[in-house]
């Protein structure tokens, strides 16, 4: 066992506790970034001035009307900018920009004493345009090349050799939707001008070391003068990775300017209509198979959404290609990579970050062929498991492939799905307006940031003189619980209780050039920095409770605050232990430092191993759809996941829960849909609010829903033999989508391939009902090497 | 006057000098109680749940959760409200406050991820765990087995999981929540919320409440709303505010004059008569449906399917009515009942059927200075009806299309046929073509599939980002097709 994954006596790590903020959750008194307005004195507003066309260039900005408002302070425009008007990493995205992007595009904020007094003067402000000709489609930014970024390929052994020798060949194209983050609290942000002009930024940001770095090169000064604060978030989800920086900078630039505080939330509205989304994605692809249903070559090229800027669409869409193959073996592959540029919001992270994207290609496949080899689904996909000593199409070695039958296997048998097969069987032979369904689907997800560097944490930890300790490390807290299990690994470490450790908010001048919060990465970087600078401090008192029980340090062992040597019963308490530290002049802080070894990546040749390990887990999902609507609930969903040892089993267990409910909200429901008519809102997001853009309720809730964790699933290469449980979970979802599939295909005769559109919404269900009726794609009427699936086009263009 | 004010966990607080069309959340969060938060701005989310005391069913007062982004402040002039912070009963100086029950129910089950919806699903949970009559046992039941009387909707201890219907959480998956819900006991003994339920709710202020050019109003009696409406026939009438205050949040409207009716005790009755039913125009759907008990099964089938409940606890039929809207779930189901509405003017009442109530999008006959007082149902009512609500989401959607059916069929053969369709037109309909084409026919698949084929015709649907056209036309004649298999074939399950 490695020394990082070993866990000693005693743990507080794996013991099952609610989140380290639940009774401030629950009271109301945990603060937010706006919540914080209400203690501020003199605080200013801000407001966005959004222009509502798809493209065009500004011809004019008149601040003047503005001005005239009653209450409002300043108009802050380009010209107010002392140093770099850019808002982002890739100097393609204008704080203030002079050409309108997209629908919604803010050109200028008003800072207000009111945000009555704001809003009503940047409706006073005047823009004029000239438009310019908007590409909104993937498809017609396929159709006009219009892509920006990398264009990367993703090639594994001979991939024309590869259909040579299948037996069946198949092609097909699928185009599916993004999705909104929603998380329940907006951006914000509140910048607060210190002595000697330093900034002090309080922000809803998943990345304070980046949100600091903007701001700086906004205001033209130095990190150093720059501090950025991140309470908690209310919920982030990766929308709030790259996307807070430029309205932390807009904050920053009116508190300068003015000398006070300046107060930025956006309202939903403006959350949606101007922050990025997950990324939508075409897909056209090639697939061929073995006699016996095993993939023998893939051939495919992803197209992403990338909106108007590259934001982090370039490592989207590098994950997106890593993650094709998901648990499955394809010997023969070539995956390109392209990312459109759009007049839209410029996508960014969200949960899975590609990887999702690029599993439900081959999910999607899998699905849509099964029918066609005359396989059952289940049985294809284990079929093409990944088995001991297979690389990945990018290079990487599977490490511990078992495990992808491993939970297969146990989720078949928790969930009883030899015996319920045979129900639901019973149950469609006897309704002919109600179908039930239910599909398995697993998930292999590689953990690491792609790019090499952003794999290190950092970690600071005081001890006080009345022994009390005091943890700070560079990571977010948006919910996943990340701070409750580093006070687990902190207090696991040093050997304490619970109670004695505390966690400070993430602050960039405790701990520099963080990484952001994401990857799933929080707790094996952030953790193993913390459990780093604990370590460094047990090293010290252990040399000095040697002494004082007359031992060698290496016999002494800290264990629920209690230092003893081995086979002593002699006892030093902790607060005695750190008071005589203090007597002795010991160092009682320390920096924790972490940095994953092992990875490699060439982006260039699109090979090698940039990931430490991966997650697995499968899920089995039954649902039932009503053939008169297609509407549809998920009746039972059973879930077996890998998180290594767990470090905080409640945590982790929500973690896959929400996961999936989101994953789930994505493919079924959650449906973006923008004006893409000639007319004069063109380019406009229809579902802009919660009353149209609907996410999972209650009512999408699994009515039974049963989660288990792997056991004994150590990994030696993360903190304490546990693994990151953020993003993988999500994708556990395909198996809904594979289950309103099957289900529509029982509708109509044996052999039928369906086609379903991505969201699956209750009227998408219904169209492929309806195709399934009609026979529409059956086995027998292909030739029996396979053939051309018809692109059927979605179900909404049936209208 | 009593200068305007709230009782805010039990501290009486001045609404001064908050403007007129300041919500309830907004006030509150000025005032430094940040628990409750803003999502959505539309009543959509829940984030922003508080309780109000308001008079009660089975009790004196009922403890009933609101959208507080919603509500203007001015319109809880004179009444008491508790927020999540006043749930739990504060602790000694430094100490940290003990729980309220369904506090320590979400908190140490994992009903909380971020934290953001948690206050809001605390308050809506509360005024659940408050509903007299919720527990199946006196002592409350322990533990999330499924028992007997408990569902995936229901728990064992009487919890209405719609309770939660407009509570959205985008971190948990809400299973962690639904364990909370359903793990929460009866109150105990001098809960003093609970006890607070045996003393009358605040009766309803006279409130003029003005700042700078505009003013909040609230008349004590229907005559003198009518003045007021004479007088200012600009005011914007308003009940619950649940259409009033997404206007004001989300397209930035402000009205010189706002005029509450939502507690005239003119428009409050519930009257049943040998050959009608009377429901009062500013009932609460809420209160509609407890008061109902079943006793209108379309009605009662309507209700878990209008918006939230969080919604239907300040909605109104007046209301829905009111504001006119095509995609309002109540007219169809009111058409099919063959409703009418009594409209109180100047000049005295007047009764209109609904089928003729509509002119145009958002028009109707009701004169400027007219106010809905109550909506009459007559009886005896058709045995088989129905609602069918096509939406995308179960829980708390709007429609795409919704059909409502009223059907008397005698000896195999369709003596009646009221069909009310929403979201096909500019405003709800009758669909006349297809009840001619089912009245004195047999009940039959022949008969059905023709209908259903003059149904699907029926009105002129449009795409948009709910439906398409052609979803909406099928859903038409669907409904019909299922309504017969679900009269026709046992439907087991």
């Amino acid at each position: 066992m490695s020394h990082l994954s070993e866990r000693p006596e005693k743990p507080v790590v794996g013991v099952s506790m609610p989140h380290e903020s639940a009774s401030l959750h629950v009271t109301g008194a945990a603060l937010y970034t706006d919540d914080l307005v209400h203690r501020t004195k003199d605080v200013l507003h801000a407001y966005p001035v959004q222009v509502m066309k798809a493209h065009g260039r500004v011809t004019a900005l008149r601040t003047e009307p503005a001005l005239a408002v009653p209450g409002v302070v300043r108009v802050l425009t380009v010209a107010d900018v002392p140093g770099v008007n850019d808002a982002g990493m890739k100097h393609d995205e204008p704080l203030f920009p002079d050409e309108v992007m997209f629908y919604g595009h803010a050109v200028a904020w008003v800072l207000g004493e009111t945000l009555e007094a704001a809003r009503l003067g940047a409706a006073a402000v005047e823009v004029e345009l000239d438009e310019l000709p908007s590409t909104l489609t993937l498809k017609d930014a396929i159709a006009r090349s219009s892509f920006h970024g990398i264009n990367p390929v993703m090639v594994a052994g001979d991939v024309d050799a590869g259909f040579a020798e299948s037996a069946h060949v198949f092609t097909g194209e699928f185009e599916f939707s993004g999705q909104e983050h929603f998380y329940l609290e907006t951006h914000a942000a509140l910048a607060l001008v210190d002595e000697n002009e330093q900034i002090f930024i309080q922000s809803s940001t998943q990345h304070p070391s980046e949100t600091q770095e903007i701001v700086a090169h906004v205001l033209g000064c130095s990190s150093n003068e720059i501090t950025v604060q991140c309470l908690r978030m209310g919920g982030g989800f990766g929308g709030k990775e790259m996307q807070p920086h430029g309205f932390a900078a807009i904050a920053a630039l009116g508190a300068k300017l003015t000398g006070r505080p300046v107060r930025l939330r956006l309202n939903r509205t403006q959350d949606m209509t101007m922050s990025g989304k997950r990324h939508g994605f075409h897909a056209e692809w090639k697939i061929g198979f073995d006699a016996e249903g095993r993939i023998q070559a893939l051939a495919a090229t992803l197209t992403a959404d990338g909106g108007w800027s590259l934001d982090l669409s370039e490592p989207v869409v590098a994950r997106a290609l890593c993650h094709i193959d998901n648990t499955y073996w394809i010997p023969n592959a070539r995956v390109e990579g392209r990312i459109a540029k759009t007049n839209s919001v410029s996508n960014t992270a969200f949960r899975g970050f590609g990887g999702p994207q690029g599993m439900i290609v081959i999910e999607d496949i899998l699905g849509r062929v099964a029918p066609l080899l005359g396989i059952d689904p289940m049985e294809l996909r284990e079929r093409n498991f990944y088995q001991q000593d297979q690389t990945t199409p990018y290079g990487q070695l599977v490490t511990h492939p078992e495990r992808i039958s491993a939970v297969w296997e146990q989720v078949r048998a928790n969930g009883g799905l030899t015996d319920r097969k045979r129900e639901i069987a019973a149950f469609n032979a006897a309704h002919p307006h109600t179908k039930r369904a239910l599909a398995v689907t697993g998930v292999k997800f590689g953990i690491s940031f792609n790019l090499t560097a952003f794999n290190q944490g950092g970690a600071l930890v005081l001890i006080y003189k009345d022994g009390s300790v005091l943890i700070n490390h560079g990571g977010t807290e948006m919910g996943q619980g990340l701070h409750t299990k580093m006070l687990q690994v902190a207090a696991t470490t040093l050997g304490i209780p619970l109670h004695r450790v505390r966690l400070a908010p993430t602050r960039t001048d405790k701990v520099p050039n963080t990484s952001a919060t994401a990857a799933s990465s929080g707790a094996d970087l952030n953790g193993a920095a913390v459990k780093n600078a604990c370590e460094q401090l047990r090293g010290r008192l252990l040399q000095v409770a040697a002494t004082q029980l007359g031992a060698g340090a290496a016999d002494v062992r800290i264990v629920e605050g209690f230092a003893r040597a081995l086979g002593s019963d002699k006892a030093v308490a902790w607060d005695d232990l750190i008071r005589t530290a203090y007597i002795q002049r010991v160092q009682l802080s320390a920096a924790g430092f972490y940095r994953t070894e092992g990875l490699h990546w060439d982006i260039k040749k699109f090979q090698g191993t940039p990931f430490k390990y991966f997650s697995y887990g499968a899920a089995a999902t039954e649902v039932e759809v009503d053939g008169f609507t297609g509407a549809y609930r998920i009746r039972r969903v059973d879930i077996v996941h890998d998180v290594g040892d767990s470090l905080s089993p409640m945590i982790d267990i929500g973690q896959v829960e929400g996961g999936f409910v989101q994953g789930a909200g994505w493919l079924t429901l959650e449906d973006l849909r923008w004006d893409t008519s000639d007319g004069p809102h063109r380019g406009r997001l229809q579902t802009q609010a919660a009353s149209t853009y609907k996410l999972p309720s209650f009512s999408e809730m699994p009515e039974e829903f049963n989660v288990a964790l792997m056991e004994n699933a150590t990994e030696e290469g993360a903190v304490f033999g546990s693994k990151a449980v953020g993003e993988p979970p999500l994708m556990l979802a395909f198996s809904v989508r594979e289950a309103l599939r099957q289900a529509a295909a029982a509708f109509g005769p044996a052999g039928v391939s369906v086609d379903l559109a991505s969201p699956a919404t209750p009227e998408a269900v219904f169209w492929a009902v309806q195709a399934a009726r009609s026979g529409e794609v059956r086995r027998e009427d292909l030739p029996l090497d396979g053939g051309e699936i018809p692109a059927r086009p979605i179900a909404l263009s049936h209208a | 006057m009593v200068a305007a004010h709230i009782t805010v966990n039990g501290k009486v607080t001045p609404i001064s000098p908050a403007a007129p069309h300041t919500t309830a959340l907004d006030f509150l969060r000025e005032r430094g109680l940040t628990g409750s938060k803003e999502g959505c701005a539309e009543g959509e989310c829940g984030a922003c749940s508080i309780l109000v005391a308001r008079p009660g069913v089975d009790k004196p007062t009922d403890w009933v959760a609101v959208n507080a982004c919603l509500a203007p402040v001015a319109a809880l002039d004179g009444q008491e409200i508790v927020t999540s912070e006043g749930l739990a009963t504060p602790g000694a100086p430094g100490k940290a406050p003990t729980l309220h029950p369904v506090q320590e129910e979400m908190a140490v089950r994992g009903g909380s991820q971020c934290g953001y919806c948690t206050p809001g699903f605390v308050c809506s949970m509360a005024a659940e765990y408050y509903r007299p009559g919720r527990c199946a046992h006196a002592d409350g039941a322990e533990g999330t087995e499924a028992q007997v009387g408990g569902d995936s909707e229901h728990g064992p201890n009487g919890f209405d999981l719609h309770a939660l219907s407009g509570n959205l959480c985008r971190c948990t998956g809400y299973r962690p929540i639904r364990d909370a819900a359903f793990a929460v006991g009866a109150p105990a003994e001098g809960d003093p919320l609970a006890q607070r339920r045996e003393q009358s709710a605040p009766d309803a202020a006279v409130t003029e409440y003005a700042q700078d050019d505009s003013v909040f109003l609230r008349p004590g009696t229907l005559s003198g709303v009518l003045e007021v409406l004479r007088e200012r026939p600009e005011a914007v009438v308003v009940a619950g505010s649940t259409d009033w205050g997404v206007e004001v949040n989300i397209r930035s409207r402000r009205a010189e004059c706002v005029v509450a009716v939502d507690r005239l005790p003119e428009l409050r009755e519930l009257r049943e008569e040998s050959d009608h039913v009377e429901i009062g125009a500013a009932l609460t759907l809420t209160e509609i449906e407890r008061r109902l008990d079943g006793r209108v099964p379309l009605l009662a089938e309507l209700f878990p399917q209008f918006a939230s409940r969080l919604i239907r606890n300040s909605a109104t039929l007046g209301g829905n009515l009111g504001t006119g809207s095509p995609i309002g779930d109540s007219p169809p189901v009111l058409l099919a009942l063959e409703a009418s509405l009594v409209l109180a003017g100047a000049d005295g009442e007047r009764e209109v059927p609904l089928a003729d109530y509509f002119t145009g999008y958002r028009q109707s006959v009701r004169r400027p200075g007219e106010l809905i007082r109550a909506v009459r149902i007559p009886l005896p009512l058709a045995p088989v009806t129905a609602f069918h609500k096509i939406a995308k989401r179960r829980f708390d959607d709007i429609s795409s299309v919704a059909v409502a059916f009223a059907l008397e069929i005698e000896d195999g053969v369709v003596a009646k046929a009221r069909i009310g369709l929403g979201g096909v037109a500019a405003t709800p309909i009758r669909a006349l073509a297809t009840e001619a084409a089912l009245e004195g026919k047999p009940w039959s698949t022949d008969t059905v599939e023709a209908a259903a084929q003059v149904l699907q015709a029926q009105g002129t649907p449009m795409n948009d980002h709910r439906a398409s056209a052609g979803y909406r036309s099928a859903m038409l004649g669907q409904s019909l097709l299922k309504l017969y298999a679900q009269t026709t074939e046992a439907v087991s399950s």
